[in-house]
């Protein structure tokens, strides 16, 4: 038998319900939408039960997953492409995450 | 065009009605998201990368100016200033608010339009060739029809939970620009030994995971019989089509695991039970909307001006000459209006730009536009005489690109910089490849050449139909872009053969562009066409231009 992977950091992401725009889960347990603001977890029953904290506000978030994420100078950065477009926004116009800068 | 008569406009009003409080309801927490997401995807919308994706459909491909205006005005009041025109004739809007939806469904009702069945396992927006009723070869507008299927599919108590979604494309010409043989059924309009027209009906056609060219199911369907036969299609993959796995439940694996003459025998017997009940009804209402179709008086001009300033103007000429088509009037041409600036978006189009557009339409095209599948915008019936006052406005507006069926003529799949489902991006691809080729200046020199690129297995960028088709995929975290070469969308379809490992995507453009050097080479008269070379030499060229380190290697 394999042994089993080691686990990677990860963060919890989502789209927001209503804006359908992409969400963090913070340490503190709301949603932002900076990548860098999210909790890094490193711990794997942690992100699990973080994760299911975030599927447990349907009424505000769709689609919660735990995303693989690497710690940056900034806080957390993303190890995939698909996820780099995520936090940035569209490579063909300045819309999105890379011209709106809120928070929730 | 027709015209929503009570009927339709009290459906439409009810079901948008149904949607706000579905709407209502998921925002209140009433609904989860499981139940919510079938509902909204019945209702075109999506939840993409970024966004909500609001899918709504131009059925058949054609447009009044008041419509498209309306798109303008909802990609303004509740988008980011532009639509996205598809590979199926739909527009994409890419930033809609949930919240905001009801209200946008609302607006596309008012001028007739709406998002039903543009997703989900239903039969989607009936596509058709975007020069129907214009151009010179047809026998006879297929819009009607198209028309007629989709009222009959609209609601249809018996598709709404098919296996897998299911296309229909129709054509009335002999020259295919409908892709009728990548689609679930193609209906290509023929005519029997007495002349009367009728369809040819193609089965199990479909681009995606497992690519296949339709198959005829019946030679010669007569016109008053499509209804029942296509719901004899219909029901019968509705049964045999596979639900236990959604990479086998497209009709075309069902024809395939049946077996054309088992799958037709099928068909038969179904269409034999169903045809009676059908009475003659639906050839009443089809007659109605025939009447509504009516092509318009043609007008009659001086052509001088035209001639003139072809003499005069070579930017002028060189649009005529790659973006006119004949139309069954000679004094009339058909306009195609490219969304593919070199280094724009496929298939984008502004606000501005679409007003523009309605402003062209209805003062030179009787009130019509089109949307093609090569996500274009056509002017159907435009009179010489006009053409180069519509030319000198598309090019105040950005939209007078020289570039129908070259190189920069791409069809891009929106990718990963919106759709969830992608593993690469497309569009980026297609903007370097379009800018390239633009300051290489040889694309009128290359001639017809279709690029179509996909961010994903989907193909919704129909790159196994591709002259050159881009797969993009991810290959261990990085975009890697696959290259096929020899497909055609045409009525000669066929599939694109894999040339071998993918590109990165620092490599893909160069590796393009060593594919159009080598084709210039090997072509022996200017008029041979890319495609034509690739059916005359193969693979084997292309595939040494491609690798050539491999060729060194080998060597």
């Amino acid at each position: 038998m394999m042994a089993p992977r080691p686990f990677t950091p990860k963060v919890v992401t989502a789209n927001a319900l209503i804006e359908g725009d992409v969400i963090y889960l913070t340490a503190d347990g709301c949603w932002s939408r900076r990548l860098s603001q999210a909790e890094l977890l490193t711990d794997e029953a942690r992100a699990e039960a973080r994760l299911a904290l975030a599927q447990a506000q349907a009424g505000r978030v769709v689609g919660a997953y735990l995303a693989e994420a690497k710690a940056g100078p900034d806080g957390p950065a993303p190890v995939h492409f698909r996820e780099e477009f995520r936090r940035t926004g569209p490579s063909n116009y300045p819309h999105g995450k890379q011209v709106e800068q809120k928070n929730v | 065009m027709y015209k929503y008569n009570d009927f339709d406009k009290e459906f439409l009003a009810a079901r948008n009605a149904q949607f706000r409080a579905q709407v209502a309801r998921r925002i209140d927490g009433s609904l989860t998201e499981d139940e919510f997401r079938p509902l909204r995807l019945m209702n075109g919308l999506y939840l993409q990368l970024h966004a909500y994706m609001l899918r709504v459909a131009v059925p058949y491909g054609t447009l009044s100016p008041a419509q498209l205006r309306q798109l303008a005005m909802v990609a303004e009041r509740w988008d980011k200033g532009y639509g996205h025109f598809t590979t199926r004739q739909n527009i994409q809007f890419n930033w809609p608010r949930l919240s905001d939806v009801p209200d946008i469904l609302d607006a596309l009702a008012e001028v007739g339009l709406h998002a039903i069945q543009t997703s989900g396992n239903t039969i989607r927006n009936v596509t058709a060739d975007h020069f129907a009723g214009a151009a010179a070869d047809e026998i006879e507008d297929p819009r009607p029809v198209a028309e007629l299927l989709r009222q009959w599919s609209t609601d249809h108590p018996e598709f709404q939970f098919l296996p897998r979604k299911f296309k229909f494309a129709v054509t009335g010409s002999p020259k295919d620009r409908a892709v009728t043989r990548a689609h679930d059924i193609g209906l290509r309009m023929v005519r029997n030994a007495a002349g009367e027209p009728g369809f040819e009906v193609l089965v199990g056609g479909g681009l995606g995971r497992a690519p296949m060219i339709g198959q005829v199911v019946r030679a010669f369907l007569p016109k008053a019989d499509l209804l029942p036969y296509v719901e004899a299609i219909v029901s019968v993959y509705n049964l045999l089509g596979r639900r236990d796995n959604k990479y086998k439940a497209r009709i075309k694996i069902t024809l395939h695991e049946t077996g054309l003459e088992a799958f037709r025998e099928k068909v038969e017997a179904r269409f034999a039970e169903l045809r009676s009940s059908f009475s003659g009804v639906d050839q009443a209402h089809l007659a109605q909307i025939e009447a509504q179709f009516a092509p318009p008086a043609l007008i009659k001009a001086p052509l001088a001006g035209f001639e003139a300033a072809l003499k005069r103007d070579p930017v002028f000429r060189a649009w005529v000459d790659t973006n006119l088509a004949a139309h069954r009037d000679p004094d009339h041409a058909i306009v195609s209006i490219s969304l593919k600036a070199h280094g724009a978006t496929p298939g984008d189009a502004t606000s501005d730009q679409m007003r523009v557009i309605a402003d062209l339409a209805e003062e030179f095209s009787y009130n019509e536009l089109r949307v093609s599948h090569e996500q274009n915008i056509i002017l159907p019936n435009v009179h010489k005489s006009n053409i180069f006052e519509i030319h000198a406005r598309l090019k105040q507006a950005g939209l007078a690109t020289a570039n129908i069926g070259l190189i920069s003529d791409i069809i891009a799949c929106p990718g990963m910089d919106y759709c969830a489902l992608a593993t690469a991006r497309s569009i980026p691809v297609a903007q370097e490849i379009a800018e390239r080729f633009e300051a290489l200046k040889i694309e009128h020199e290359v001639g017809p050449l279709k690029i179509k690129i996909s961010g994903c297995i989907n193909a919704c960028g129909h790159h196994h139909v591709g002259h050159i088709g881009i797969l993009g995929l991810d290959r261990a975290g990085v975009e890697n872009y696959q290259i096929t070469l020899g497909g055609d969308g045409t009525e000669a379809a066929s599939l694109g053969e894999r040339a071998g490992p993918g590109f990165s995507a620092e490599a893909i453009v160069p590796a393009v562009e060593r594919l159009v050097f080598c084709y210039l080479d090997l072509r022996e008269t200017p008029g041979e066409t890319f495609l034509e070379v690739y059916r005359r030499v193969g693979m084997a060229p292309f595939k040494a231009a491609l690798y050539p380190q491999e060729k060194a290697d080998a060597a």
